[in-house]
């Protein structure tokens, strides 16, 4: 029906696999699967943002009740890290934007590179996750609810602060995780060359979901280690 | 309109690119083997099989909630109380479940608690894997694309990847209720759901599967979403949609924005259980009213997902056994948008008793406001049923069955949704005839109307119009026998819940249980009709009953593996019936009514 000749038949077997893309058959072309495809993925990152929604209702009604516990515990993250791992996070949200216009420009030494860079990000951001907070806090005894053992507590709903820290920075991190699975899928797609100037449609969702997991964080930074 | 010839039953198993073999063949075609159809089933991406492994593993569920029901009813035929004879001997009486399952001699504790583990699975089984997928992932799945002229949903392999984990949730939740089930009722309220049976996963695992069946919701509404807003074939716009489109999408919209909370809800409840974390512990600084806000942001807004559809199906129905035009279609079309958006803001009417007065009458007040969508609807079905050569077969007798059951049950709200009857009323059987008539009466009536409408088409065979009326006016007298009884009951005052209670509520509870039974044999019938249809029954025309959506017009029964031969073009409305001659259809059958003055389409 509405598929053209031009995508499927017209290009010679040796051009490169995004050049020869043929866009599912329910869809008239590339285009509007692109579409489809971004509409979505924005949906589903509508979707993140309502499970990331019961997290910060959590943070707002606890921190009213029990304020100096509140103020106590977030008083023993420190910044710096929260910091540095901020600067990671956006220095990817930029490599991320940076592979889609790659691929839109077909620059794929471009495109494989910033994937890759943006892998190493996620990576550098649960290492210092882990190696700077979970690890020194887990061994202090700072832990959610029945597991909290630190003796230096000023208020004893500090507890709850801590299975708030805990909840949403695992949560967060669980979906860092679940993003270098991705970018690992894209960078051997990239390999393959999947990815050009007519198709980019998994380097753009992909993408997307990388704001959405930085822009969380962006959130969750002053929450957690700024206010007093 | 081109008339559609019956597909070619020659072999094809090439299916490569550029190979028009095979397009002819039904959907339903086996392939060379049994295990390279099982294959094909188990790895399909096309909606219409999607939706007919949905149909019969959601069918398969409402039998186990249907059971657990029946059990439910029978415990209550008398009420379960301890019998002191005149020895001093004590012995149990009216305990069913225990005799059945625990050889009879148990202590009352544990009578009372096999009865909360049946409630609570019938519960859980019939919101969470009954009625929430019902009609969305099997007729929604089958029709979307039909309707809207496509080949198939946005993203197919989502589509089945949202079966798989409908069957991993059904396994979790299957896998807790062997295994003894939960007393927590399905609304896991705390902290009873968190401390009860500590540390045993059963109760994880019923959590758990809640949480996993979230996922096939979103999954499947997003695709809805995205289908129609970028799947409609060339010539129609959103208003040239048929209406069980425009529930359909309502319904989607509510399960990607409200699905994601309960996600996180049921998710720090889990932790609640395991690290126990204090959100929602007293002892700790918790708030258990914090849960049921939580819970009720999704399952208020889900108690639409559950009745829209049903809605989708009635307008359907209503404009093809009516054949006109349905009365006000922009009414009809907004006011599923409406619901979908009011049923956002008006949780709090689930909690008046465990909230703030003020916040309790700003509730109230919202609540009021989401009866004028539903009214809408109700009254545009009724203007379109005015006048009218109604064609009363079975699909429609459910029509019918619908409006008088959804005003009782949508009446009665109001009764609940006002502050001071509320707490007369609150906790007792008036709220569980209420939302039976609601969930029951008129999204499974529906459901069950509609499978009857949509059977030729999708099975390619008809079912016997004796035997499905037969089947209706059993289900129809056999509801309201059970359930009209609980509303006086509990007006009177008997709470739910109990497997016991006062000697004068004996007889509403034999009636509703005798009812329960009736309704069981009706469901039977057309389990029969069913059965007997796909084995014998006479082949089923493209078009039966004469309609005009695409489905009808321009498929086979059963469809084809892609649907349509041509990528249709839509040119009249869909209830366009003074003005088109349906496609596919003897002329003589369906004559265009002769009314003058009736518009053109638009």
């Amino acid at each position: 029906m509405a598929t053209l000749p031009a995508d499927k038949d017209l290009l010679a077997a040796s051009a490169p696999p995004h050049e020869r893309y043929r866009a599912a058959e329910h869809f008239r072309d590339r285009d509007h699967e692109f579409d489809a495809v971004k509409l979505g993925v924005w949906l589903f990152l509508a979707t993140e943002v309502l499970l990331f929604s019961g997290l910060f209702v959590f943070y707002g009604i606890m921190r009213m009740l029990y304020p100096e516990a509140f103020i106590h515990g977030s008083s023993l993250l420190d910044w710096r890290i929260g910091l540095l791992n901020t600067i990671v996070l956006l220095y990817s949200s930029y490599t991320v934007a940076d592979s889609v216009r790659c691929a839109q420009t077909n620059d794929q030494a471009g495109l494989r590179r910033n994937i890759l860079i943006t892998f190493f990000c996620g990576l550098a951001f649960l290492i210092i996750k882990f190696g700077f907070e979970y690890g020194p806090k887990y061994a202090d005894g700072k832990l959610p609810g029945a597991f909290y053992s630190y003796p230096n507590a000023v208020s004893e709903y500090e507890p709850l602060w801590w299975g708030l820290y805990w909840g949403a920075t695992g949560i967060h991190a669980s979906h860092v995780i679940i993003g270098m699975g991705l970018f690992i899928w894209l960078y051997i797609r990239s390999l393959k060359g999947h990815f050009g100037p007519k198709h980019y449609n998994a380097v753009e969702g992909v993408g997307l979901y990388w704001h959405i997991v930085d822009i969380v964080w962006i959130f969750l930074f002053p929450l957690l280690y700024l206010i007093h | 309109m081109a008339s559609i010839t019956t597909g070619s039953k020659a072999h094809h198993d090439d299916h490569g690119h550029g190979s028009h073999h095979g397009h002819d063949d039904s959907y339903l075609t086996p392939k060379s083997s049994l295990w390279a159809t099982i294959v094909d089933w188990a790895t399909t991406v096309d909606h219409k099989k999607i939706g007919v492994m949905y149909l019969f593993t959601i069918l398969f569920m409402f039998f186990i909630g249907g059971v657990a029901a029946i059990l439910v009813r029978l415990e209550l035929f008398e009420p379960t109380r301890t019998i002191v004879d005149a020895a001093g001997a004590t012995s149990i009486k009216g305990h069913l479940l225990g005799s059945v399952f625990q050889g009879g001699s148990v202590a009352l504790d544990q009578a009372n608690n096999t009865y909360n583990r049946v409630f609570t699975l019938h519960g859980l089984v019939m919101v969470f894997l009954v009625i929430v997928p019902s009609v969305p992932a099997s007729l929604g799945n089958f029709l979307i694309p039909l309707m809207l002229g496509a080949k198939d949903v946005a993203f197919p392999r989502l589509n089945l990847l949202s079966w798989y984990i409908y069957v991993l949730g059904s396994l979790f939740a299957i896998a807790s209720a062997l295994a003894g089930g939960v007393d927590t009722g399905w609304t896991f309220y705390t902290p009873y759901s968190t401390s009860t049976e500590e540390g045993h996963w059963r109760v994880l695992f019923m959590i758990g599967a809640a949480f996993i069946l979230g996922f096939s919701s979103i999954l499947t509404g997003l695709n809805f979403v995205v289908t129609v807003h970028k799947l409609r074939a060339p010539g129609m716009g959103w208003f040239d949609m048929p209406l069980f489109i425009w529930g359909m999408y309502g319904t989607a919209i509510i399960q990607v924005l409200a699905t994601p909370v309960i996600g996180i809800t049921l998710l720090l409840l889990i932790f609640e259980r395991v690290f126990h974390i204090g959100i929602f512990d007293p002892r700790m600084g918790g708030d258990p009213v914090l849960f049921q806000h939580f819970f009720w942001f999704y399952s208020h807004p889900v108690v639409y997902v559950m009745i829209l559809p049903g809605m989708a199906c009635i307008s359907e129905m209503i404009a093809v056994f009516c054949r006109k035009k349905v009365f006000g279609y922009r009414a009809v079309a907004f006011s599923s948008l409406a619901i979908a958006g009011i049923s956002f803001i008006v949780w709090g009417h689930h909690m008046f008793t465990s909230q703030g007065e003020l916040s309790a009458v700003i509730f109230s007040a919202l609540t009021f406001l989401v009866a004028l969508p539903s009214a809408v609807k109700v009254f545009n079905w009724i203007g379109t049923l005015y006048g009218a050569s109604i064609d009363l077969k079975t699909p429609m007798l459910y029509a019918l069955g619908f409006l008088f059951l959804f005003s009782i049950g949508g009446l009665t709200g109001l009764f609940l949704g006002a502050l001071s009857t509320d707490l007369h009323l609150h906790d007792t059987y008036f709220v569980v005839a209420h939302f039976h008539y609601v969930m029951m009466g008129s999204t499974l009536i529906a459901f069950v109307g509609a499978l009857h409408m949509y059977w030729p088409k999708m099975f390619g065979k008809m079912y016997n119009e004796f035997w499905g009326k037969t089947g209706f006016w059993l289900v129809f007298l056999g509801f309201n026998l059970t359930f009209f009884p609980q509303f006086i009951m509990g007006a009177h005052g008997m709470p739910r819940r109990y497997a016991s209670y006062v000697d004068e509520f004996t007889i509403y509870h034999q009636l509703s249980t005798v009812g329960s039974l009736v309704l069981l044999v009706g469901f039977l019938v057309h389990l029969g009709n069913f059965i007997h249809s796909l084995l014998a029954g006479p082949k089923a025309p493209p078009n039966p009953w004469g309609a005009l959506t695409l489905d009808w017009t321009d498929t086979a029964s059963p469809p084809i593996t892609h649907n349509f031969h041509h990528e249709p073009v839509v040119t009249h409305g869909p209830y366009d019936f003074d003005d088109v001659v349906p496609p596919q259809t003897n002329p003589v059958d369906f004559p265009i009514s002769a009314a003058p003055g009736k518009g053109k389409a638009h």
